[in-house]
């Protein structure tokens, strides 16, 4: 009695403590302080929720009945952790990009926010999961049943009121810091520090037991294994067939589980954290079931026959006075079925208020309470209430079970339940042709077959499912034999319903999936999940610019609460642009504004909410197309065909560029030759008419020397202009012998002065800058001198004003000479500056001899030499600018067919 | 064109990048392994001729089991490490979207800018 009470007092200040753990926990969270709360320890630590009473009494039991397969459901959850890489990190990089709240709204939220789907989930999660905290419950009264020493009537009495204490405290637990925020995807942290100090004590408790058997009790590691040796068994007699079919069973239910779901994705903190629970994790499991088959070896040895093996673990302390180590175990065993119970609370109600109360209120006030009813108040209720009816439910179930089943069985058939989950959520985010139907069929085709062949038989022939169907099958046909489906008699019942359902829920999936057809939402929800780690964030899909913003506002504050919905409201108004409360609703904004209702109360329902201020989402065909990969090469090719088309584009122009200039040459070749053969006729009509009268005879001498003199004149202006010609000719096709000399500006302009003017000084006033001609070049001073004669002489002939001017201006700089030609006549009317250097062009009414290649030409040599000639507009004159490059000119370029002496000054 | 088209991986890399892309390697074949490990003593059954009754003992396979379980946790630990140095940045293959909802949460609101 003595060690009853203090059992009582124990556990009651092992409760205080872990309610002031929590508190302390969610208090240091939110002042911002506890980063170690954060830690990837406490991660890893929060995951061994997964080792429930089940774990801590059963397995013992589980060994001692058929030795080592317990240790199956420890190695799926290992593999499983060490192949994080693959599965886990997806889901949680996948949980946390869209927000998930618990394992139904992410099987809703890939297959297009599907609430139909959500519901089902929901419902058969409860359905598996009520069983198993009844058996926590179960596992808590037993214990205390260990240690009370009233007798069997009063223990009866006893151990309902112990189990409804316990189901209330956890009740309260659960609701003070399940709920305390709305938004399920905030961090618990009160709840996951409870969780992560319970699982030490756990650990601690079963190894400080298996201590004592091993060393305490047989006195060694070697008597320990002659011990199980000794035992009954000391055979390894797995059924192979078991042995697979349990891993790959547990490996599922690690993905599956809410609870599992709930710690390892919803509560995640950091995706790097899965990096630490990938070796420490399966640490955690091998630690904890290192001991197993030695109590249970030991148990079966020392404890009466009839005991109940499940209870190995208090019992052998005990057994042996220990009774500080009993209360430890005790402890351990409390912790395991108290934090099983809390996270599974957390994440059922989660489920239930988000996927079936909530939209079933939303329906029944048809929308109005967005504005008027309070939805934030409504879903913490909602939520709380399912906390309690969960274990309400899981209580109702220990009473009328009466707690005979043995631990290890139900929690096999709950394991099989939630299994059937798997298709869809791991088909969902490798397989993009997954479909919500596929989905729907999958799971219900597996949940009738687990239905049918496990857990209505598991209560036994004829209590459910009558002895008649049991044996002979349903309808007396032998195919649908519970046991025996499709005649596959002989096997082990677990290993034949978790074949059948597994395999034809898998074949449901895919056959339905591939013969369907997805709506746009579920399309790109699957691309979103399936290629989560190429782009995360989803595309636009509300058409916004309908929304207002102030009812998404009420909204959002009857969700979020008013200061967080503002603050949320008023940065996305900042990153607008704009200042108050009140953004843009834009596609990006209202998608973000879904995603961060969704963490509160479901992505279905979130997506309902908004939808009914909004207006409908559409998904545009665009929006597919930007997240499709076949489309995304479809648009690169595109890209490049459009490339090539600009390219194509740009060659074509380039042609017809170019043809026009061949066009215009050609045009100008035709008035060349016409231009030619003009120049030469003139002197040559001139020539004939008077050689004829000259060989008339019957002249004067006067007459004779006079029309002798004109013939000279003309055949003089011939050969000019073949030279003309000629020397044109050499300068364009570059076969040109420059022949470089070194003379002073001064020297060269002196030389071309008196050439162009030598005849009529006067006529000109040229004004010169004798201080700035004192330059040294060294260039082909010949060819220099002709363009300045050239220009000098245009000045000479074509100024018309009354008295010309010829003003040359020189400048140098660094590396350039420039020497301006200015005069004081009327200039060249702009439309004809691109004209001038073009051949034989003359402008207007011809005043003075040439035939209009002059400045060809000049531009020809300039161009040679290095420099340039150009019009130079803006000075009141015709105003010519010549540059030359002050380095010294390079000689050569050209062939010696035309020597210096073939040149001649032009005029 | 001289950019890579985008959605193919690069060929050949530096060497830290090739380490990495083979400890993403191991972490697959890691399960593979410890399955296969694990299946192993379904073999011995009915192999042990010498022993009464043809089974294997369960302290002997007791041994095995929690050997190879010591294994995997060390060389889990070894890839994990391995993986860990790459971290910060996202792997290539990844398409080097860095954890988009990391700001977002640490942040705690605030529409997350839009990556392009």
């Amino acid at each position: 009695m003595a060690t009853f009470s203090i059992l009582v007092m124990v556990c009651v200040a092992y409760v205080v403590l872990l309610f002031s753990v929590a508190f302390a926990a969610d208090r240091a969270a939110r002042r911002g302080r506890g980063a170690w709360l954060r830690s990837p320890l406490v991660y890893t630590l929060s995951l061994s929720i997964y080792c429930t009473a089940w774990t801590f009494y059963g397995a013992v039991g589980f060994a001692a009945r058929s030795g080592l397969e317990y240790v199956t459901i420890y190695l799926g959850p290992t593999l499983v952790m060490i192949g994080w890489w693959w599965t886990l990190r997806k889901m949680v990089r996948v949980g946390r990009s869209q927000r998930i709240t618990s394992v139904a709204d992410m099987i809703s939220s890939r297959y297009g926010k599907s609430n139909t789907l959500a519901v089902c989930v929901t419902v058969l999660a409860v359905i598996g999961a009520t069983p198993y905290i009844a058996l926590q419950l179960q596992s808590v009264t037993l214990s205390f049943a260990a240690f009370s020493p009233s007798g069997p009537s009063l223990q009866a009495r006893s151990e309902q009121s112990i189990a409804i204490y316990v189901a209330l405290g956890l009740t309260l637990f659960t609701i003070l810091f399940g709920t305390r925020n709305l938004d399920a995807n905030e961090r618990h942290h009160g709840v996951v520090i409870a969780i992560a100090l319970e699982a030490v004590v756990k650990l601690f408790a079963l190894l400080a037991v298996g201590v004592f058997v091993v060393w305490g009790l047989e006195g060694g590691i070697a008597q320990t294994l002659a011990r199980i040796d000794a035992s009954p068994i000391a055979e390894f007699t797995v059924a192979p067939s078991r042995w697979t079919a349990l891993t790959l069973l547990s490996a599922a239910a690690f993905l599956c589980l809410p609870r599992m779901f709930q710690v390892m994705v919803v509560e995640n903190e950091d995706e790097s954290h899965l990096r630490t629970a990938a070796w420490a994790f399966p640490l955690y499991l091998m630690l904890i079931s290192l001991f197993v088959v030695p109590i249970a070896a030991v148990g079966l040895n020392l404890m009466p026959a009839g005991t109940n093996p499940d209870l190995f673990v208090l019992k052998l302390p005990l057994l042996a006075g220990q009774d500080g180590l009993a209360i430890l175990s005790f402890l351990g065993g409390f912790s395991s079925a108290t934090s099983m119970v809390i996270v599974a609370a957390i994440a059922l109600s989660t489920m239930v208020s988000n996927h079936i109360v909530m939209p079933i209120w939303l329906r029944a006030t048809g929308g109005a309470a967005m504005m008027s009813g309070d939805v934030r108040q409504v879903a913490l209720l909602a939520r709380r209430l399912s906390i309690g009816a969960v274990v309400f439910l899981g209580y109702l179930y220990f009473r009328m079970s009466g707690g005979g089943t043995a631990l290890a069985a139900i929690g096999l058939i709950a394991f099989a339940g939630v299994a059937q989950f798997l298709p869809a959520l791991m088909g969902g985010l490798v397989w993009r042709g997954a479909t919500r139907t596929g989905a729907l069929a999958g799971l219900g085709v597996g949940f009738a077959f687990w239905l049918y062949c496990l857990l209505l038989p598991s209560f036994g022939a004829g209590v459910i499912v009558p002895v008649r169907v049991m044996e002979a099958g349903l309808f007396g046909q032998s195919w649908l034999r519970p046991y025996a489906m499709f005649w596959t008699g002989g096997m082990d019942p677990l290993v034949h319903a978790v074949m059948w359902s597994m395999l034809l829920n898998c074949a449901a999936f895919c056959a339905v999936s591939v013969f369907t057809f997805p709506r746009p939402v579920e399309r790109l929800q699957g691309a979103q999940f399936v290629n989560v780690f190429d782009h995360s964030q989803r595309p636009g899909s509300w058409t916004g610019g309908l929304g207002q913003s102030e009812d998404l506002l009420i909204m959002s504050q009857r969700i979020l609460g008013a200061a967080e919905a503002q603050e949320v409201f008023a940065r996305a108004a900042r990153r607008q642009g704009l200042s108050g409360y009140l953004p843009e609703p834009s596609p990006e904004f209202l998608d973000y504004l879904e995603r961060r209702l969704s963490g509160s109360v479901g992505a279905a329902t979130a997506h309902a909410m908004v939808s009914q201020i909004v207006g409908r989402a559409t998904v545009s065909v665009e929006d597919l197309l930007a997240v499709a990969d076949e489309t995304a090469q479809i648009m690169e090719y595109s890209n490049r065909l459009e490339a090539k088309s600009t390219e194509q584009a740009r060659t074509a122009r380039q042609l017809r560029v170019v043809n026009e200039k061949l066009t215009q040459l050609s045009v100008q070749k035709d008035g060349f030759l016409s231009q030619v053969s003009h120049e030469l006729r003139t002197p040559m009509t001139s020539i004939r008419a008077f050689s004829e009268i000259l060989l008339s005879g019957s002249l004067t001498p006067d007459e004779l020397q006079e029309y002798a003199a004109i013939i000279h004149a003309e055949s003089l202006r011939l050969t000019r202009l073949l030279d003309d010609l000629l020397d044109l000719s050499v300068l364009e096709s570059g076969q040109v012998v420059l022949n470089v000399q070194t003379a002073t500006l001064a020297q060269v302009m002196d030389r071309a002065i008196s050439s162009a003017v030598g005849s009529a000084p006067g006529q000109l006033d040229i004004r010169r800058d004798a201080a700035a001609e004192a330059i040294t070049l060294q260039t082909d001073v010949d060819r220099l001198a002709q363009v300045f004669i050239n220009l000098i002489a245009n000045a000479r002939k074509y100024c018309d004003a009354d008295h010309p001017v010829l003003e040359i201006r020189i400048e140098r700089d660094k590396a350039w000479l420039t020497v301006d030609f200015v005069d004081n006549g009327r200039g060249i009317p702009i439309e004809d500056e691109a004209l001038i250097f073009e051949k034989f062009s003359r402008l207007g009414e011809t005043r003075a001899p040439g035939a209009g290649l002059g400045l060809a030409i000049c531009r020809e040599i300039m161009h040679r030499l290095g420099g340039s000639v150009a019009y130079l507009p803006g000075q009141r004159g015709a105003a010519f600018r010549v540059r030359l490059p002050l380095a010294p000119l390079e000689p050569g370029g050209g062939n010696d067919l035309v020597t210096n002496g073939g040149l001649r000054s032009v005029r | 064109m001289s950019t890579r088209p985008p959605g193919r991986r690069a060929e050949f890399v530096a060497r830290d990048t090739y380490r990495r892309r083979r400890m993403i390697d191991a972490a697959g074949l890691l399960p593979v392994l410890g399955a296969l490990l694990f299946l192993v003593p379904l073999l011995w059954i009915g192999a042990q001729v010498g022993e009464p009754g043809g089974a294997p003992r369960t302290s002997h396979v007791m041994l095995y089991l929690f050997a190879v379980w010591a294994i995997l946790v060390v060389l889990s630990a070894l890839v994990s490490r391995g993986l860990g140095a790459g971290s910060d940045a996202q792997p290539p293959e990844d398409g080097g979207h860095a954890d988009m909802d990391a700001s977002e949460d640490a942040g705690g609101g605030g529409p997350p800018e839009r990556r392009g």
